[in-house]
């Protein structure tokens, strides 16, 4: 299975990202392989919409699960729409929340936020 | 005369200026471009109102047409079109209205469609037209609405444009065709923090502008200390005076009901006027 997790750095030991839209990168784990690569997220300079453009490159990277600590409602919407699971994050790095998946410990992610649209303020 | 009134945040006194100068003239245009809480209208209670919504054009997309090119999804900035499972999906509080998705879609799969966000009330007060913008709950951006105020003004006479708090986008777009200036303070460092937003946003734009300074009390006044400082005009000083709080609360206007006010207010139309032409 493909999972994707909002990472600070390049690295499987770095800690989740709080952001998803806005995340540097995003560590793609192959679960079944044990393989992962990361992506840089082009959504993280745009104007608006960034939780949007994040989902859909998820999704067209056949993501099948997504952890993060959280998630707005219009990457929820196109998430939900191509049929990828979302977690809620754990404390902890990217491994720490692989592991966490792997053993049934991640439940699933219920609070989606309404946004952060405009101007970063509302 | 286009006059607009600003502050650096909401309670400061917009409003209450913007009303009284627009009763203090013979003939005004009072409106109210703070769309998202207008308020004007409380104490002006126009009647003989019109209101007409006013909309913006999104995209429809037709997937019967629709040939997964992705132009759109790619062309958006605003990301506001999003393509998974084969369904294209829009987010209509994140379009900008700009159409080139449409113009941009090779198999002409998108039209435009209106969507309601808000609507515009005029109505008559006395010898005050009240225009009213406003903005549907929910609604990420009121600058079509302030557009849609702005194209209803006329070309000449009083005209009291009463604007959003803060210094963001809609502040701007609200001055954007303004002659003139008003920046109302409260006299605390909380108050000079927010004149200080709307004193750069005035300069930003480079119009001319003065200052009410409002809520005044005996003590020292640390906005008026700000505007000698800044070397800016004061231009009227209304006191802390517990009776126009009484009739703010009751929705009446302290220009209409009360000599005293009446006569501020004249005298500071009067020096608006020919701050706005020099």
């Amino acid at each position: 299975m493909k999972v994707v997790i909002p990472v600070e750095s390049r690295s499987l030991e770095a800690p989740v990202c709080p952001s998803f839209g806005r995340t540097p990168f995003f560590a793609l784990v192959d679960t079944d392989g044990g393989t992962h690569e990361f992506l840089d997220n082009e959504a993280a300079a745009s104007q608006g919409g960034a939780g949007i453009k994040a989902a859909q490159a998820l999704a067209d990277c056949g993501a099948a699960a997504l952890i993060t600590c959280r998630c707005g409602e219009n990457a929820a919407q196109v998430l939900n729409a191509a049929g990828v699971k979302m977690f809620k994050a754990q404390d902890g790095s990217v491994n720490d929340n692989i592991a966490a998946l792997k053993d049934g410990k991640l439940s699933l992610l219920t609070e989606i936020h309404p946004g952060h649209h405009n101007h970063g303020g509302k | 005369m286009r006059i607009a009134v600003l502050s650096g945040k909401g309670g400061t006194g917009k409003t209450f200026v913007s009303v009284n100068l627009a009763c203090a003239a013979e003939q005004s245009v009072y409106a109210d471009y703070d769309v998202e809480e207008p308020n004007g209208h409380l104490f002006l209670n126009p009647e003989r109102t019109v209101k007409a919504p006013v909309t913006v054009m999104v995209p429809e997309v037709d997937m019967g047409q629709c040939i997964r090119c992705r132009r759109c999804v790619d062309f958006c900035k605003y990301n506001a079109l999003a393509l998974v499972q084969d369904k294209v999906l829009v987010f209509y509080e994140v379009c900008h209205s700009c159409g080139g998705c449409a113009l941009f879609c090779p198999a002409k799969a998108i039209a435009e469609k209106e969507r309601a966000i808000g609507s515009i009330e005029e109505g008559e007060s006395g010898n005050v037209t009240v225009l009213t913008g406003c903005l549907n709950t929910g609604e990420a951006s009121g600058i079509p609405i302030i557009k849609g105020l702005m194209d209803k003004l006329p070309k000449d006479g009083d005209i009291m444009i009463d604007c959003p708090p803060g210094s963001a986008c809609v502040a701007m777009e609200s001055i954007r065709a303004a002659d003139y200036c008003v920046l109302v303070a409260e006299p605390t460092l909380f108050g000079v923090h927010n004149l200080s937003m709307v004193y750069d946003l005035a300069k930003l734009f480079k119009k001319p502008f003065g200052v009410v300074l409002n809520k005044c009390l005996p003590e020292e006044n640390p906005a008026e200390r700000f505007c000698v400082e800044h070397q800016i005009r004061v231009l009227a000083r209304i006191p802390y005076d517990e009776e126009l709080g009484r009739l703010n609360s009751k929705g009446r206007i302290a220009a209409r009901e009360d000599k005293r006010y009446r006569a501020l207010f004249e005298r500071l139309l009067e020096a608006l006027r020919k701050e706005a032409v020099s």
